[in-house]
């Protein structure tokens, strides 16, 4: 990844703590919210890069997860529903040197925030942005959201939800993202290295994080990312690696035609040559849009980056194109805007 | 050119209307001819009013496209109830605009458009310019087309192109009219077609033939001439309320020292101002072309936040949507500018016509108590100062403040007496900085009862802020009934508090007496003109108009108390005037109102106040 190192990690000696980064504030999400261990994998992510707390800004829109910014021992702004990429848009618009961190939910992103989430990943602003995806309305208590399986029985669908569900990845990926990653809640480790890869991603990076909401949709993705079952029904994804999952690290990915289809390798059926290898700096989307439609059973679910490549950062090009026109029209003094036009005297 | 035996007579102030399709350039001419009346030193004030549609179907009644000017000698501050003139470029221009006209005023026809097939499409029974329809006018029938076509027929362009000269034909014939200069138009024309100087040339030929034409033919037989206005002495531009307020924008930005991000998505009549800041970027100015009305106030609030100016800026539709970002605004208690050029409504409405129907809409239109600033420009030069003032009172109070601009303010132009920037109070802006005591967000300033703004980046005062009640001092979230109250109240009587930085309001004419006319915004060039000729004809009434409608100006109920009657003119159905009944009872308030998405005219007003004298 070094082509994309935007901040210093201090290898070896860690230069903050965790609890540099806590606010001190009694943290108020239900006990066995998954989102304990989120708050507290960012914590430690942040802690270590050389970066003082003050430049890290959070966030955050209307749910539960919004409630983060509470929490983290930094600036923070707990917006309004749906709206915190306008803000970070905005605030990144007119600072440079801070790092932006935007907490959203599956409602909050993908319903009401719709529109400003994929316009923020178009225009690959240099922010962050963790979705953290239960499947529910849970600060609302427990309607369907738009990531919520076809059928499910909630407050509001007691015959079952009629809305196809949407997939958080594959709108990254439509909106030409250019960092797109999924991570579940129960995995920290690997939660920390997707964080220390966004922070490290020069532009727009969105990460899915799969969170468990115990109380109105409780292990939702266990039978897919639960300790027991992720190693043979989620494919970790490195790159340029094959796509091998699986206990015994027996099964692989190979593409037939448009289709990706699952190899047993202790069967030989398939040569190590024939697998999909992993590409997260291909630049044509339709590779990463493939995988995020991989799904259990059929396939095994990927977690990791789905894709990580380099465009032109918005941000920069404001500046750059200010810094343009002062270097083409010289400095505009305020004597040249006012009175720069055809201008006449009265005696 | 030919030397003219004609009379040449002087007047004191004339209203030219030029009518057309919208494709026809009446908006242009009408520019060129307002640029010449400001070279040529006269004071002067326009109206341009042209469909929503880019280019409504050729020849029909909503497609008619006008551009209205008066210049004069004197000082004036509308654009003239009827004009003198009028140039009517088809049948639809002529019908749509015959009321616009004075009693024995001229029109100019273009003949050539009068064709069965045009007058059919316009909606006229019979030609207007063969029966009686206009025998209350002096009617010049010019075959314009085919003039031009004539004049310029051994120029090498295309049929299309010869057509579009027209326009500038009827402005040469106005030119000769009124005696004017045609300089500064034909080095218009030079400047402006330098990469195709074919057109050039077909433009000049045809602005020339037009002032021939009108010199030589008979039916003109009297030039007249506007002197020069005795204006205030100072240097002079011609601004336009949107340009206006774009440079008040980044005045104001320079005066305190800070970067301006404009956010906005593109609306009628608000879209100039997104386009005159992005074409200021050497300025160190950034704009943002939002994906929606939301975001555009949501980029602007960031950029606040971020301890910068983040304005946002569109109309009224588009208040509607930034209700929820602006409530976030007064909550956070951050600074923020929302600009709300206001046009006609309810919904879609009337996108290219004027009204004054946001007022109650910026006041109360958000949920729970939120109180903001409101001020509102009075001419198109104002909005340069009310940009100023509008940045200053945000960032000393810590507060967002509305700008309510009109659509006739944001098109209209007029001179606009420049400021002597050296005159123009520095905008001074304090950042706290780290100290032993713990960083407290919502300790206010005891005068001004504004919260510190910490600028993330600063070490030591993180903190957080959001959108939930909040304790007071502290900032932390709270759910306190007595806090929340109290919080409220104080917001409250922090705008209440921006009175001790307003002007006091100041009352034209008599001081005391039976009649007051209050008005606000863009209503006052229509008042004041009211105002003044009942006056110079002997009635005892005064004016007195509002800049600031949040607060209002201290003095204003000691100001009600000297009348025994306020009338309140508005482009809407009372909405200063519930505001005034229900602050200032025992007081007597009349309205009147016009929603027609056009502005007072002066003699509506002078009638209207004659009724209550």
């Amino acid at each position: 990844m070094s082509a994309e190192n935007l901040v210093p990690k201090v290898e070896g000696k860690v230069p903050f703590t965790k609890e540099d980064f806590e606010s001190g504030q009694e943290v108020r999400w239900c006990p066995g919210c998954g989102d304990y261990a989120i708050l507290a994998v960012m914590q430690r992510t942040l802690a270590k890069f050389s970066i003082p707390r003050e430049n890290y800004v959070f966030i955050s829109g209307i749910g539960c997860s919004s409630r983060f910014p509470y929490y983290m021992n930094n600036y923070g702004f707990h917006t309004i529903h749906g709206r915190a990429p306008t803000i970070a848009s905005g605030l990144r618009c007119v600072n440079p040197n801070l790092v932006v961190w935007v907490i959203t939910g599956d409602g909050d992103a993908l319903s009401i925030g719709g529109n400003h989430l994929i316009h923020a990943m178009r225009r690959n602003l240099n922010i962050n942005i963790v979705l953290v995806n239960n499947r529910i309305y849970g600060l609302t208590k427990g309607q369907y959201s738009p990531t919520s399986e076809m059928g499910k029985v909630t407050k509001s669908s007691p015959l079952g939800s009629i809305d196809q569900p949407i997939n958080p990845l594959s709108i990254a990926l439509a909106s030409e993202a250019t960092f797109v990653a999924r991570t579940v809640d129960s995995d920290p480790k690997h939660m920390g290295y997707v964080f220390e890869r966004a922070m490290q991603h020069k532009g727009t990076s969105f990460i899915e994080i799969y969170q468990n909401c115990i109380i109105f949709n409780d292990k939702a993705f266990v039978p897919v990312t639960g300790r027991e079952n992720r190693d043979d029904r989620a494919v970790y994804l490195e790159h340029e690696k094959p796509l091998i999952y699986g206990k015994a690290r027996d099964r692989a990915i190979r593409i037939k035609g448009l289709k990706p289809e699952v190899v047993e390798l202790a069967k030989g059926e398939a040569a190590r040559d024939d697998l999909l290898i992993h590409n997260e700096r291909e630049e044509d989307p339709s590779y990463a849009y493939l995988l995020s439609h991989f799904t259990y059973p059929e396939l095994p679910v990927p977690l990791g980056v789905l894709r990580a490549v380099q465009r032109p950062v918005y941000d920069e090009l404001l500046d750059q194109q200010v810094e343009e026109a002062i270097k083409r029209k010289s400095k505009g003094s305020i004597k040249d805007l006012v009175y720069g036009a055809e201008t006449w005297t009265v005696a | 050119m030919l030397t003219t035996k004609k009379n040449l007579k002087t007047t004191n102030a004339i209203t030219v209307r030029f009518a057309g399709d919208s494709g026809d350039g009446m908006q242009l001419a009408g520019d060129q001819f307002t640029d010449t009346a400001a070279a040529m030193g006269n004071d002067f004030a326009t109206l341009p009013d042209f469909p929503a549609e880019i280019r409504a179907p050729a020849g029909t009644l909503p497609g008619v496209s006008s551009f209205q000017i008066q210049f004069s000698e004197s000082i004036i501050f509308t654009p003239g109830d009827q004009a003198d003139v009028l140039v009517a470029m088809n049948p639809a221009a002529l019908k749509v605009n015959i009321p616009n006209v004075k009693k024995g005023g001229l029109i100019i026809v273009n003949e050539s458009a009068f064709t069965e097939m045009a007058l059919r499409k316009a909606t006229w029974q019979g030609n207007p310019l063969e029966d009686q329809t206009l025998r209350d006018f002096q009617v010049l029938k010019v075959p314009l087309s085919e003039l031009t076509k004539n004049a310029l027929k051994d120029q090498p362009l295309k049929l299309t192109e010869v057509e579009r000269c027209k326009n500038f034909f009827a402005l040469g014939m106005l030119f000769w009219l009124y005696n004017r200069s045609m300089e500064h138009t034909l080095n218009w024309v030079q400047k402006k077609f330098a990469k195709r100087p074919e057109l050039a040339a077909g433009n000049v030929t045809a602005i020339k033939a037009g002032y021939n034409f009108a010199d030589i033919t008979e039916t003109l037989p009297v030039q007249y001439e506007i002197k020069k206005a005795q204006l205030e002495s100072g240097v002079y531009r011609k601004i336009t309320g949107n340009q206006a307020l774009a440079i008040g924008l980044v005045t104001a930005a320079s005066l305190a020292n800070k970067t301006l991000l404009y956010g906005s998505y593109p609306i009628t009549p608000a879209s100039d101002i997104l386009h005159y800041l992005s074409s200021y970027k050497h300025y160190g100015v950034k704009t943002f072309q939002a994906e929606d009305e939301i975001a555009a106030c949501g980029v602007a609030l960031g950029a606040s936040f971020g301890g910068q100016i983040g304005v946002t800026g569109t109309s009224g539709p588009g208040i509607c949507l930034k209700a929820e970002m602006m409530n976030l605004a007064v909550m956070a208690e951050l600074p923020l500018i929302v600009i709300d050029v206001q046009r006609g409504g309810p919904s879609t409405g009337m996108p290219t016509k004027t009204e004054q129907t946001d007022l109650l809409q910026v006041l109360y239109g958000r949920n729970g108590e939120s109180p903001i600033c409101v001020l509102a420009p009075k001419t198109p030069a104002d909005c340069f100062t009310m940009a100023v003032e509008a940045v200053r009172l945000a960032m000393k109070y810590m507060t967002p403040v509305v700008l309510l601009s009109e659509g006739n303010l944001a098109n209209g132009a007029e001179p606009w007496k420049l400021p002597v920037l050296e005159d123009l109070p520095k905008i001074e802006v304090k950042h706290p900085t780290a100290s032993n005591a713990p960083f407290m967000p919502y300790l206010r300033d005891p005068q001004t009862l504004a919260r510190p703004w910490a600028v993330p980046g600063t070490p030591g005062l993180e903190h957080r802020i959001g959108g939930l009640s909040k304790a007071d001092v502290s900032g932390n979230v709270s759910y306190d009934p007595e806090n929340n109250q109290k919080m409220i109240r104080l917001r409250a009587e922090k705008i209440r508090r921006i009175v001790q930085d307003i002007p006091e309001l100041t009352v034209e004419g008599p001081q005391s007496g039976d009649l007051l006319v209050l008005g606000w915004g863009g209503s006052y060039g229509p008042v004041f003109q009211a105002v003044s000729n009942l006056s110079d004809e002997g009635t005892r009434v005064s004016q007195a108009h509002l800049s600031h409608l949040n607060p209002f100006p201290k003095n204003l109920e000691s100001i009600l108390s000297k009348f025994k009657k306020i009338l309140v003119p508005e482009l809407n159905m009372g909405h200063l005037l519930v505001l005034l009944r229900s602050q200032f009872p025992g007081h007597t308030f009349v309205g009147y109102h016009k929603v027609q998405g056009q502005p007072f005219k002066s003699a509506e007003l002078m009638e209207e106040i004659k009724r209550h004298l």
